[in-house]
């Protein structure tokens, strides 16, 4: 029990005031042996071009203006899929947390479905909608929809019933029950939902580009595979695990604001 | 003195109340004249042929019991054996399954308040509005953050308000419950064993303050606790429930403020664990 209190304040001990710069050393180690072991020959450009070439394809790119717009692209489509798929998994959650009908309702019925691996689909979504922006919304926001539902769901069934009880005991509205009490209580859990759903959507939106896409970060990979473009591929991969942090690090900003009162979450 | 205190009493009846027995006003008054000068203005409880079951387990079985306005009445009693499930039906927190539970007037839900031995506090609001929450439907009110803040004064925690929950000691926690229960002014305040998760010094000094604070707001108090030194320390009356029934009603007149220690608490304290103990083997002796 002690040891569990005092974790974070022993995490505090290990990554001191430093933290930003700690955590950025062992991926730039990588880079520099990665840069000695190409320049050296010890590893082939046609395996794996080296960083400084990768950095140029990523300039020369960037003055064309066709990165950029191969970012944004995907960058759109994750929003917005993680948008849709998102604000269904929530309300579903909620309901389902809250209503013992809507639960017994729907819920087997999800859980069937979860079980599909939704990348599966693919060649049914492509037959549906074919190649178009939909097809790509709709793969991710299907993505998405579990691990926040699931999390949702047991954030709002987790509540401690003793704070359920005392909100009632003091007179709170079901409205006010919900907002002071349930939905602060479920919001930790929603948030472990996020941080999943957004890996799972950068995953979905890579395999969908790059089966069937005319734009975007996995099309251009995919272009550049075509053409023997090795650096634009390896640039891709860096840009998609770039996009996957900064997706992160905005969660974890969203949880550290959101989440202040919890010792775990505040700043260390 | 006492004769004038029966008679505002009297005058301030409805027409419509129970008959009230007169032995009741006159306890009433001494009630009133040991903790301050006024009457009470805790609400007198009436229970009668009070029954519950969960299940085939019948918990109670026939409570009968009368508390004058103000009195402060300790329960006790081993575990299981129905104490706060009382609590929790006097509270309303329970179904009713027989019997019945009177104020003696139509009470408003902010005249009773509970308080448990967990503080139950929201971890992801501030003091202050964790005090605010204890005004049911009066926080919308403009002098919300004042009667909190006075609130939290009383428990002595008024330079906590902006802090969050998590940094306090559970003795602070138990002190903004204490708050949050008391700033609606209720009139009926019951505990269910509030200082069992604290440790002996902490216990000893929420004691003084509970005691405190019973004496100036002079509300109904009852008290569930499994700590017979603190039921004699406290109450002026104990209950021993065993098997869901009241078996011993004790009065203790010892005048405050009570020596905790004193040869006559630890005499009573003493017979009181003698009946309770009794009750399980007959062969204890302490």
């Amino acid at each position: 029990m002690s040891l569990i209190e005092n974790l974070p304040r022993i995490r505090k001990l290990r990554l001191p005031r430093a933290d930003g710069v700690v955590q950025w050393i062992v991926p730039l180690a990588i880079i520099a042996i990665w840069q000695a072991a190409c320049v050296t020959g010890f590893v082939s450009s046609r395996v794996l071009p080296a960083p400084s070439d990768v950095a140029l394809a990523g300039w020369k790119l960037l003055l064309s203006g066709e990165l950029a717009q191969n970012i944004w692209v995907s960058f759109w489509r994750a929003g917005i899929g993680f948008i849709i798929g998102g604000s269904i998994g929530f309300a579903f959650g909620l309901a389902n947390g809250l209503s013992q009908l809507s639960s017994r309702l729907t819920d087997t019925t999800l859980q069937m479905v979860r079980n599909i691996p939704h990348l599966a689909l693919i060649p049914l979504v492509i037959l549906w909608f074919g190649i178009d922006e939909s097809a790509k919304l709709f793969l991710v926001a299907l993505g998405v929809f579990f691990p926040i539902y699931l999390n949702t769901l047991h954030g709002v069934r987790t509540v401690d019933p003793q704070l359920i009880e005392m909100g009632r005991i003091y007179g709170m509205t079901d409205s006010e029950l919900f907002r002071r009490v349930i939905f602060p209580g479920a919001l930790p859990s929603i948030f472990v939902g996020v941080r999943f759903a957004l890996g799972i959507m950068w995953l979905t939106l890579i395999v969908a580009e790059t089966i069937a896409a005319s734009s975007g970060l996995g099309y251009m990979a995919m272009q550049a595979r075509e053409l023997m473009q090795i650096d634009v591929v390896v640039l891709s991969i860096l840009i998609y695990a770039l996009l996957g942090k900064v997706a992160d690090s905005a969660s974890r900003a969203l949880e550290r604001l959101t989440l202040s009162w919890n010792p775990a979450f505040q700043k260390h | 003195m006492q004769e004038a205190l029966i008679q505002d009493a009297l005058r301030f009846r409805l027409p419509d109340a129970e008959p009230v027995d007169p032995s009741d006003i006159i306890e009433q008054a001494q009630v009133a004249r040991r903790g301050s000068d006024v009457i009470s203005r805790g609400l007198p409880l009436t229970i009668r042929g009070l029954r519950k079951s969960f299940g085939d387990h019948q918990v109670l079985r026939g409570i009968d019991l009368h508390i004058p306005a103000g009195q402060f009445v300790a329960i006790v009693g081993r575990s299981g054996c129905g104490k706060s499930t009382l609590l929790r039906l006097i509270a309303g927190l329970e179904t009713i399954d027989a019997g019945t539970v009177s104020f003696g007037e139509e009470i408003r839900p902010e005249d009773v308040r509970v308080m448990f031995q967990e503080p139950r506090l929201l971890p992801w609001a501030k003091v202050l509005s964790n005090v605010e929450v204890g005004l049911g439907r009066d926080r919308a009110s403009p002098d919300a953050q004042g009667r909190a803040e006075k609130a939290l004064a009383e428990v002595g925690l008024e330079e906590k308000r902006g802090q969050w929950p998590a940094v306090l000691s559970g003795g602070q926690k138990q002190r903004v419950a204490l708050a949050r229960a008391l700033v609606s002014d209720p009139r009926v305040l019951a505990f269910d064993e509030p200082l069992g998760a604290l440790d002996a010094l902490t216990r000893i000094s929420m004691q003084r303050l509970l005691e405190r604070v019973w004496r100036d707001q002079s509300f109904t108090a009852i008290l569930v606790t499994h700590d017979v030194a603190e039921a004699v320390a406290l109450a002026d009356r104990v209950l021993v429930i065993e098997d869901g029934r009241i078996a011993h009603d004790v009065r203790i007149d010892i005048p405050r403020p009570r020596r905790r220690g004193s040869a006559d608490l630890a005499a009573l304290e003493g017979s009181i664990l003698r009946d309770l103990l009794g009750a399980g083997d007959e062969s204890t002796d302490i």
